[in-house]
């Protein structure tokens, strides 16, 4: 009876502390939770940056919390919402922000977020390539762009040089890449090249990079009711061309999502088409020479190539029933401090992942980071290099990432000889146009 | 003497059942009648709008010959699994059973993968069978056997069987090894004085009694395979190539979690659920009978 007394005197002690203090530390600070999908390193890096920002100021503290993958993360968000407990800020792939977007309530639009707070956000400085895939229709901002990719080739100089290829100069055409790959393959390499995130390297920026559209509607900005263009004779030639290879020997299909990654480090493979965020990674790990390239063309499609477009990831501010709006203005204030050209050249010279400002670009390319490590402008000029058009804007198509795997399967078949690469897109057009009908369904009012 | 428990506070029984009601009620029916909720609704992913569908969504799964191929893939999957870990836990149980140098040895290890989590296990099957970093597939193709289980609908299937299978055969073996223990010896002794060999009494004795274990089994591996084998499945091969490993349950959770389709995902909840069922009545109503519990 006493030991119970006593427990039951010490928990309302403790309890009564513990209100004190977390009164005392509201009446402090602001709490923005922030939850993010960047595995380490990368999220290590992410909470430094989070880090600068909290000790740059002491009105707001911004906790970043790891909720495993992107689509993890979404998930979660998703979920906190439901139940009425979204965090602040969320950090989205690019590849959720048509779902983001028809979330209506659920979010915050940062252009209005940033002039119902006072705090301005600078539209234009933004690189076009980025700003334009987390744009409304009429051109506001709807998200905070800030780790940006986009699809780049590595390639292997000492296979290249073993090929008798010059190592100075990487194909720039498909003919050139295949050319290269056959030598290569002459040459003994068991894997000439490979891609990872097969539908963003192989369709998505294979559109951009021909100005050809992926879906209607311009790539789904203009409706909801966009329908995907795959099958055109274009695309169909361009998958025949992998298949060919691939059936040569001369390609190697490294599995879904980013599983061909390590195949570029370790040697295995000459060239790899993937994120330039595989940079640090290719750093770190690769023991031979190694150099960055622009994707490559073809030459009867386009003259000159467009310019590609990202993937990665940007962060949404979500609403709750419980928000105020000193928790609104924290928000805006962290992130006035990640639109800072420093906190954006930083992060890019850091990780790999492109600038988002032009005003970043400019401040790298100042402290000589591009003289020091050939190669990493490959990305930033790449995403610049024209003037974007509806068909390099970016995808705003409902559940792409179902869309994505849908198009992982019917290639994957088609390179098993199971269907040609005509029946394979023709069957990605018919199952995806199915899953953006059904997201046209579940979202009109 | 009557053995009756009584109380002398007409709430008390029912206060010590309260916990295990409540973890029925919120953890069992409530998702449950969620799942059926959701399975006759169109919503997005936000929950802010949603549409009563009545059958569509279940119309809409089973006209998808995707959907009609992943059932296919789940029977050859199913059965694969629950036939090679039980036939292969039984003999090795029999093996075990029998009076060799460090049994208990051979005991650990054998229960040994039980204790892994079945992503772990995954994992471990990776380096083995990848084509780039595993051990034995880089050897094959160094044999100039081309494997390759991102690309080959074959091999991908047989992967999973077996790291599916590997994981299950220690729960098996547990179980076996028991009935087996619990078979009294003096029959074996007996049948062996009448002359009969090691192979006929496995087959007349050990095996029909045997049966309550292994009709045990055979619906708690048949549930395995059904349900438990996602991590495996997940970490392998995401269903790939194609939808080549896609079993029921992994597009459960595809549909549900990925592609957010939360009205499809529930009707295929409540379509396996409906198999399940089905399939553990019909084991209970026909095999049971050939079941001897002594």
């Amino acid at each position: 009876m006493l030991t119970r007394r006593k427990l039951a005197v010490s928990t309302a002690a403790f309890a009564l502390a513990a209100g004190f203090t977390g009164a005392a530390y509201a009446q402090q600070k602001t709490v923005v939770e922030f939850w993010h999908g960047l595995p380490q390193p990368l999220g290590g890096q992410l909470e430094q940056v989070v880090k600068g920002f909290n000790d740059s100021q002491d009105k707001v503290q911004v906790n970043p919390t790891f909720k495993g993958s992107y689509p993890e993360t979404m998930q979660a968000a998703i979920a906190a919402f439901r139940a009425g407990n979204a965090p602040h800020v969320v950090q989205m792939f690019e590849v959720g922000t048509a779902t983001m977007l028809s979330a209506g309530p659920a979010i915050k639009p940062v252009h209005q977020l940033m002039s119902e707070t006072g705090s301005g956000l600078d539209a234009a400085a933004y690189i076009p390539a980025v700003r334009g895939y987390y744009s409304s229709k009429d051109g506001k901002m709807m998200a905070l762009p800030f780790n940006s990719s986009t699809t780049i080739t590595f390639y292997n100089k000492d296979a290249f040089q073993k090929a008798g290829l010059d190592p100075n100069k990487p194909p720039a055409t498909w003919p050139e890449v295949a050319d290269a790959a056959r030598k290569l393959k002459a040459a003994g390499v068991t894997c000439p090249m490979t891609f990872s995130w097969p539908t963003w390297t192989q369709f998505e920026q294979v559109g951009a990079l021909h100005d050809k559209p992926f879906a209607s509607e311009a790539n789904g900005f203009g409706g909801l009711n966009a329908t995907l263009k795959i099958n055109d004779p274009f695309f169909v030639k361009h998958l025949q061309t992998l298949i060919d290879l691939q059936k040569e020997g001369a390609l190697r299909y490294g599995g879904r999502d980013n599983a061909a990654d390590s195949l570029f480090p370790s040697g295995e493979c000459a060239m790899i088409q993937a994120s330039s965020g595989l940079r640090g990674r290719i750093v770190k790990e690769a023991k031979f020479a190694w150099g960055a390239a622009p994707l490559p063309y073809w030459p009867d499609a386009i003259a000159s190539p467009k310019n590609s477009i990202i993937g990665g990831a940007a962060f949404w501010v979500m609403t709750s029933p419980k928000r105020t709006a000193d928790e609104y203005k924290a928000v805006a204030a962290f992130f006035s401090y990640l639109a800072r050209p420093e906190v954006d050249a930083k992060w890019h010279m850091d990780t790999g992942y492109v600038p988002v400002t032009l005003q970043g670009f400019e401040l790298a390319k100042k402290e000589g980071f591009y003289d020091k490590n050939p190669g990493a402008e490959v990305p930033a000029e790449q995403l610049t290099r024209t003037a974007t058009t509806e068909n390099t804007m970016g995808l705003r198509l409902g559940n792409l990432p179902e869309i994505r795997n849908i198009i992982q399967e019917e290639m994957e078949r088609a390179f098993q000889g199971q269907q040609t690469a005509q029946q394979a897109l023709d069957n990605a057009v018919k199952r995806g146009d199915t899953v953006l009908r059904n997201f046209e369904r579940a979202n009109k009012n | 003497m009557q053995r009756r428990v009584i109380f002398d506070n007409r709430a008390l029984p029912y206060l010590l059942l309260a916990p295990q009601v409540a973890v029925t009620l919120i953890f069992f029916i409530w998702p449950a009648a969620q799942a059926l909720w959701q399975s006759v609704h169109l919503q997005d992913a936000f929950g802010l709008r949603s549409q009563f569908v009545g059958l569509e969504n279940f119309q809409a799964v089973l006209s998808d010959p995707n959907y009609l191929e992943t059932v296919k893939t789940t029977i050859v999957f199913s059965a694969s699994v629950t036939l090679l870990s039980l036939a292969s836990a039984l003999g090795l149980a029999v093996l075990a059973d029998a009076k060799i140098r460090a049994a208990a040895a051979y005991k650990t290890l054998l229960i040994w993968p039980y204790a892994l989590a079945p992503a772990v296990a995954a994992v471990l099957w990776m380096f083995i069978f990848n084509p780039d970093i595993g051990i034995l597939g880089r050897a094959l193709n160094n044999l100039g056997y081309a494997w390759d289980y991102r690309l080959n609908d074959g091999q991908a299937l047989t992967m999973v069987i077996l790291a599916a299978s590997w994981k299950q055969v220690s729960y098996n073996f547990i179980f076996f090894l028991a009935g087996l223990q619990a078979i009294p010896r003096s029959v074996l002794e007996a049948a062996s004085i009448d002359g009969a060999g090691a192979v006929r009494r496995f087959w007349t004795i050990t095996f029909p009694l045997l049966s309550p274990t292994t009709f045990f089994l055979l619906v708690v591996n048949i549930v395995y395979a059904f349900f438990e084998t996602f991590g495996t499945i997940h970490a392998l091969t995401h269903g790939g190539p194609g939808k080549a490993t896609e079993t029921l349950i992994f597009r459960v959770y595809q549909d549900g979690v990925v592609n957010h389709d939360l009205g499809g995902s529930s009707a295929q909840s409540v379509i396996l659920m409906v198999i399940v069922i089905a399939l553990t009545a019909i084991q209970f109503r026909f095999v049971e009978r050939k079941v001897h519990y002594s």
